[in-house]
């Protein structure tokens, strides 16, 4: 019989939902977040709460079993919020345990090769961000960037911003999940914030913005279409590599 | 800067002129943030962004000026070309080097420049603009600089110190060829600071073994460029100097420039309108790539018979329905270098390959699932399943079929997205 576990959308939660299907012997499951949950009259609903020590379990027992990048690889999945996703790393998990030998590269099992394509999705997605984040300089000095990606990958993008700009202040702005990461130089830290934006963020007013920044934004949109070459052409290239979603967060592709 | 409307005329004429020189690769250098200094690389290196060309954004890629007391048929910054010129100082390009790394737009610069009054006094403008970002600015991004030919061995030394990657271009595929074109230029001037970099960069490796910290010296190494379709050469030529320019002084890339006609009045170059020839560039990527990854060499790649790369099929098709006593080869048991060789298979799909065999056998179910280019490799491999694509089939009859299934004969792909 199918049984439905609902979680708190946290990592620790879903590592906790794993321990209880564990415990309590369950064969099918369904995990879904709180919220998404829909009464299955055919089967049972439970509610599982968020347990620090059972989910210190899984996670140790998944680290004993795989390798760092395997491992990395289950927290990228994680951060898909892909539908069902929480199903397949269970199943993933499942498996994991279920082997003698270390599984993670039994490509010919389902979820296993599932989860190495849903990570390289989140990989190239924070490789995106990596090079798609836009910041502009305000006034007092912040360097203030928006994003909206596909995943939720600015976790995974801190250390890349931490070590290349590591003497300035800069925030890096989750438009879709509505917070930010904020480095400040003087502590050398990364925080979570949430922002109340008062105006349109990507068009701020022109007392927020540093003296400069207009100009430099210029300069970059003159540099990006004079490096290219009208011969060679290629629209459906150019939109593999940066397709239209991204656009409205890329400086060089506002109007001049 | 105080003029911007003059900044940003320079900066449009300079980059104009910088713009067909296509290697745009940061990747290849380790430079750690030093404490409180700005930036780092990453060895990856990252297209911040692409042109509508689709290709890669990564660098600041300008000229320092495009004043030139050289005349270079293929070059739109030659001496006797009407053109509007311009120069920026030294603190300019520092400045927009600087500002636009703060705001993520790029990974560092490329700093290429004409020559004006003669080689070392240009090459020590652009060591200038390098050391001060280094040393003033304390920036760790990318430096490419470009290396004018005839230089002297300081100048070039010091270059090294402060730059990831060199680059001096061969720009023509023979030395006779060049003659023609470029009158004042020979393969001596380009080759001499080639071979004197790689001293020095295998010097530094040998010595990092040994001592705790040698200065870096061109950690990324050098790199060069050849223009493809402006000279008759044959792929056979460009390949077989590119692996002896890969052998003899270990550069880490060639890149191969498609000719984008210039001038009309010039009888010994393609006119105005002639198409840019990217498709042979995306072949000759592929090939360089098999050389370089997949432990191809050139002679199975082109030879007297077949002098130029298949424009229809990729370089590893073409070998592998040249060669078809090769086939097939057993998924489950071949030597990975084998299973590289297969049509339809890229280096992620042979590592997972390697991988998923030491826990089962693999059917054409588990190829497909690891995305293996199905319709392609079947008819080249035997694997656990009682179906058969491989006959002895005749290798014209197969391009035919291949040809027809149709994305693939359209399809022009990108220097990047290589075949699988
Ligand atoms: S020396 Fe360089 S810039 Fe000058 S004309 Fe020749 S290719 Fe162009």
């Amino acid at each position: 019989m199918m049984t439905q576990l609902i979680y708190d959308g946290t990592l620790w939660g879903l590592l906790t939902v794993i321990f209880e299907a564990y415990e309590r012997r369950l064969e099918q499951v369904r995990i879904l977040k709180t919220g998404t949950a829909h009464p299955d009259i055919f089967g049972t609903s439970l509610l599982i709460i968020s347990d620090p020590v059972k989910a210190a379990r899984v996670w140790k027992g998944l680290k004993e079993k795989l390798s760092a990048s395997a491992l990395h690889q289950f927290y990228s999945c994680y951060l898909s919020e892909l539908p069902q996703i929480e199903d397949t790393l269970l199943a993933f998990t499942r498996h994991v345990f279920a082997s003698k030998q270390n599984s993670e590269k039994d490509f010919g099992h389902e979820a296993t090769l599932t989860l190495s394509k849903v990570g390289r999705m989140v990989h190239r997605e924070k490789h995106r961000m990596e090079a798609f984040v836009r910041f502009q300089r305000w006034a007092d000095d912040v360097y203030f960037a928006i994003v909206a990606p596909d995943y939720n990958v600015l976790p995974l993008i801190v250390p890349h911003f931490k070590n290349r700009y590591g003497d300035q202040r800069w925030i890096i702005y989750d438009q879709r999940r509505k917070y930010g990461i904020h480095y400040d130089p003087e502590t050398g830290k990364v925080s979570e914030i949430e922002l109340e934006l008062t105006e349109n963020p990507l068009t701020p007013s022109a007392e927020v913005l540093h003296a400069e920044e207009k100009n430099y934004q210029m300069l970059w949109q003159d540099y990006f279409s004079h490096v290219n070459i009208a011969a060679r052409k290629n629209k459906k290239l150019h939109l593999r590599h940066v397709p239209m979603r991204y656009w409205k967060h890329l400086t060089e592709k506002q109007p001049g | 800067m105080e003029n911007w409307d003059r900044i940003r005329e320079k900066l449009q004429i300079l980059a104009d002129a910088a713009k067909y020189d296509v290697s745009c690769s940061s990747s290849g250098s380790k430079r750690a943030n030093t404490e409180k200094g700005l930036g780092n690389t990453t060895g990856m290196g990252i297209c911040h962004s692409y042109t509508e060309d689709g290709r890669c954004v990564s660098l600041l890629k300008i000229l320092l000026t495009n004043y030139c007391i050289y005349d270079c048929a293929y070059c739109v910054s030659r001496k006797s070309n009407d053109i509007k010129r311009a120069g920026f100082t030294v603190e300019e390009v520092v400045a927009l080097t600087i500002n636009f790394y703060r705001r993520n737009y790029i990974e560092g610069l490329f700093l290429s420049s004409g020559i004006f009054k003669n080689a070392d006094y240009t090459m020590e403008r652009l060591v200038r603009v390098a050391k001060k970002l280094r040393t003033e600015h304390r920036f760790n991004g990318y430096i490419h600089l470009k290396t004018i030919p005839g230089a002297s061995d300081e100048l070039m030394n010091e270059a090294a110190l402060y730059a990831d990657r060199l680059s001096v271009n061969i720009e023509l595929p023979t030395e006779t060829s060049l003659k023609q074109l470029a009158p004042e230029k020979n393969y001596h001037d380009i080759m001499k600071p080639m071979a004197y970099l790689q001293q020095g960069i295998t010097a530094r490796v040998e010595e990092k073994q040994g001592v705790y910290k040698a200065p870096a010296f061109a950690p990324a190494g050098q790199s060069t460029q050849i223009v493809i379709g402006a000279t008759p050469e044959t792929d056979q030529h460009i390949m077989t100097l590119a692996d002896t320019l890969y052998k003899n002084f270990k550069l880490k890339r060639v890149y191969y420039s498609g000719y984008v006609p210039i001038t009309s009045s010039d009888h010994r170059l393609p006119v105005i309108g002639t198409p840019v020839p990217q498709i042979r560039e995306n072949r000759l990527y592929q090939a360089d790539w098999l050389t370089r990854f997949y432990s191809f060499s050139v002679e199975e790649l082109v030879d007297q018979h077949h002098p130029q790369l298949d424009l229809d099929i990729d370089p590893k098709l073409s070998w592998a329905l040249r060669n078809p006593h090769c086939f097939p080869i057993d998924i489950n048991k071949a030597d990975y270098h084998l299973i590289l060789r297969i049509p339809g298979i890229g280096v992620g799909s042979a590592l997972k390959i390697r991988e998923a065999r030491k826990f089962r056998k693999l059917s054409w179910e588990h190829l497909k699932k690891i995305g293996v280019a199905f319709n392609r490799a079947k008819y080249f491999i035997t694997c656990d399943s009682a179906t058969h694509f491989h006959r002895d089939m005749n290798p014209d009859a197969l391009r035919h079929q291949l040809l027809a299934q149709s994305k693939y004969a359209k399809g022009l792909s990108s220097q990047m997205s290589l075949f699988q």
